[in-house]
C-alpha cells in the first residue's frame, strides 16, 4: 500500500460543488487516460466539467464522444485493455443500453470507474432519482459503492480507482449518488492538492495489457470446458474487495482523517429497531432518528455504503441485536419476495437462531420526495408490526393508494 | 483441461498466440467422413481436391504416398461438419455417425 500523510488543511482548496462536479473533480485528480461517454440527465455535468478541464487544458486525457452508452463501455473496456486509467458516466436508460458490456468490463476484469447519477428507468420516461438503473446491474460483476453527500462523491471517486486496479481485485466499480438530489445540489467539499491525488492512487500498473511485442487475445470463446473456471475466478475477486477497501480507507483516512466503511454505523449500540438505507435517504433518516431519539425511542441507522459485494459480515453484525430492521430502497423488484436490499439482508440474517423483524419499505420512485414524514411513518408501521408479530413482506409508502 | 481455476489465465485471456492447436475440438463430432476411393477424383488423377479446399479446420489432407494419390483425416480437428461430403461433385464422402 503506498506510504501517504495527512494533507494539512491550508492545502486543502473548499468549493461549493454539485455532486456531479465533485465527481468531475476527482477524475481529473485522477489523471483519467481515456473518457468515454454518452451525455445523459442526471450524469450530464460530470462529463460537461470534464470536457471543460479538457477544453481548457487541465487533463491530458483522450475524450471520446461515442455515439451511444453501449458504444461507450465498449471503448471503455478497450482503453482498459491498454493499461489506461479509464471512466465514464451514465445514469437510467444509457447504465440499461451499457447492459451487454457491463458484463464484459467486469468478466474481462477491467477496472473501469462508472459513475452513475441513479435515475429511474422508463417507462413512464422520468428523469429523477430511484435505485432502479443500478440495482438492476447488481449481478453484473461491478463493485457498487453508494454515496451520501459532494464530499462523499469525491472522496469515493478517487478510493474507486484504486480499489478497481488492486491486483487483488481488477474490477469495475460503480461510483452511485442519487439522481438531482445529490447530482445536482451544492455543497461544501474539500479538495486534495493534485500531488496528494498522485501519489495515493500512483499510475496503473496493468496485470496483462494488450501490448503490440507481447501479443495477448483477450475475451475469447470459453464453452462448457473452461468458462465456469473464469466465473470461479471472478467471483473470488470481487469478494477480496473489502480486504481491499477497508486498506484503501485507511490510506485515504491518513490523508483526510475521513473514511466511511463498508457500513456507517449511526447509533445502533443501542438501538431496539435499525434504519436500513443508503445514499440521500439515509441523512433524511439520522435526522428523523435524532429527532425520535429526542422523543425517547431506541433507534439507529445503517447507512449501507457498499452494495456489491454485499457485507453481510458487517452488516449481521450491527443489526443481530436489534428488535426490527427497516428497509427503505428506492427500487422496485416486480415480482420478487420483496426488494433489492431487503432480499441481501433477509437472506444475511438467515442463518441467526433469532433474527430480528425485517420490514421493507419501497419509497421516492421517480424522484417521489421522501421527507422525514416518510421514514416516520415507516417506523411507526414497524412498531405496530412488532406488537402484532409480524409483518408484510414490503410494501409501497408515499404512493397514493 | 483438468486445470483448476486458478491454473488458467486471467479472465479467458490467451497468453500464447496459436494455442488453439491444443484445443483439440474433434470431440464436438457426432458423424465422421468416410471416404470412397473407387469414385474420388483425386485418387483417381489427382484432380479435384474441393474437400481440402473448403474443409474449415484443415483436417482433410491430400498427399501422395508411395507414388499414389493418397488422403487422411485428422480425427482430433475434424468436426464433423460434413462440408466435404457436401462439395464433393462425384459423392465420394459419406457421413457416418460415431
Amino acid at each position: 500500500m503506498t506510504t501517504v500523510e495527512r494533507i494539512p488543511a491550508e492545502k486543502m482548496k473548499i468549493e461549493g460543488l454539485t455532486g456531479d462536479a465533485a465527481i468531475a473533480h476527482a477524475l481529473k485528480q485522477a489523471d483519467v487516460d481515456v473518457l468515454a461517454a454518452y451525455p445523459i440527465t442526471p450524469q450530464t455535468i460530470i462529463v460537461e466539467d470534464f470536457e471543460k478541464f479538457y477544453a481548457n487544458g487541465e487533463v491530458k486525457t483522450k475524450v471520446i464522444p461515442v455515439e451511444s452508452e453501449h458504444s461507450a463501455m465498449s471503448a471503455c473496456v478497450g482503453a482498459s485493455a491498454t493499461g489506461a486509467r479509464v471512466a465514464t458516466a451514465t445514469a437510467s436508460a444509457g447504465l440499461a443500453l451499457m447492459w451487454e458490456i457491463l458484463y464484459c468490463a467486469a468478466s474481462m476484469r477491467m477496472p473501469i470507474v462508472l459513475t452513475v447519477a441513479n435515475r429511474a428507468l422508463s417507462a413512464p420516461i422520468n428523469i429523477h432519482n430511484d435505485w432502479s438503473d443500478s440495482y438492476g446491474a447488481r449481478d453484473s460483476g461491478f463493485i457498487q459503492l453508494y454515496c451520501q453527500n459532494s464530499q462523499e462523491a469525491y472522496d469515493t471517486t478517487l478510493m474507486a480507482f484504486k480499489l478497481a486496479e488492486d491486483h487483488r481485485v481488477l474490477l469495475p466499480v460503480m461510483v452511485c449518488i442519487d439522481g438531482f438530489i445529490l447530482s445536482h445540489n451544492v455543497e461544501r467539499v474539500e479538495m486534495l492538492p493534485d500531488d496528494a491525488v498522485k501519489k495515493f492512487l500512483g499510475v496503473r500498473e496493468p496485470v496483462q495489457p494488450l501490448d503490440p511485442k507481447n501479443p495477448i487475445t483477450m475475451g475469447p470463446l470459453a464453452l462448457t470446458d473452461y468458462y465456469f473456471e473464469f466465473k470461479e475466478q471472478q467471483d473470488r475477486a470481487i469478494h477480496a474487495a473489502p480486504e481491499v477497501f477497508k486498506e484503501v480507507e485507511e490510506a485515504f483516512k491518513k490523508m483526510t482523517g475521513r473514511s466511511y466503511g463498508m457500513v456507517e454505523d449511526y447509533k445502533t449500540e443501542d438501538a431496539e429497531i435499525i434504519i436500513l438505507t443508503h445514499s440521500t435517504p439515509a441523512g433524511t433518516a439520522k435526522v428523523v432518528a435524532d429527532t425520535l431519539r429526542e422523543q425517547g425511542e431506541k433507534v439507529g441507522v445503517l447507512r449501507l455504503k457498499m452494495f456489491r459485494p454485499f457485507p453481510v459480515k458487517e452488516v449481521v453484525e450491527k443489526v443481530k441485536h436489534a428488535k426490527a430492521v427497516i428497509v427503505f430502497e428506492k427500487c422496485l423488484s416486480f415480482g420478487a419476495t420483496c426488494n433489492p436490499l431487503a432480499l441481501e439482508l433477509r437472506a444475511a440474517l438467515y442463518n441467526l437462531d433469532e433474527r430480528p423483524m425485517v420490514t421493507d419499505f419501497v419509497i421516492g420512485l421517480g424522484g417521489r420526495d421522501v421527507p422525514p414524514t416518510t421514514i416516520v411513518e415507516g417506523y411507526n408501521k414497524t412498531k405496530e408490526y412488532l406488537a402484532k408479530g409480524e409483518a408484510p413482506l414490503y410494501e409501497t409508502l408515499g404512493v397514493r393508494k | 483441461m483438468n486445470e483448476k481455476f486458478n491454473e488458467i489465465p486471467m479472465a479467458g485471456n490467451i497468453i500464447k498466440p496459436g494455442n488453439a492447436l491444443e484445443y483439440k475440438t474433434g470431440g464436438w463430432r457426432a458423424e465422421r467422413p468416410v471416404h470412397n476411393d473407387e469414385t474420388c477424383l483425386w485418387i483417381k488423377n489427382g484432380t479435384c481436391g474441393l474437400c481440402w479446399i473448403f474443409c474449415p479446420d484443415d483436417a482433410i489432407r491430400l498427399i501422395e504416398k508411395d507414388g499414389k494419390y493418397s488422403y487422411e483425416y485428422d480425427y482430433d480437428y475434424c468436426k464433423g461438419c460434413g462440408i466435404c461430403a457436401n462439395q464433393c461433385p462425384t459423392s465420394s464422402i459419406k457421413m457416418e455417425s460415431e
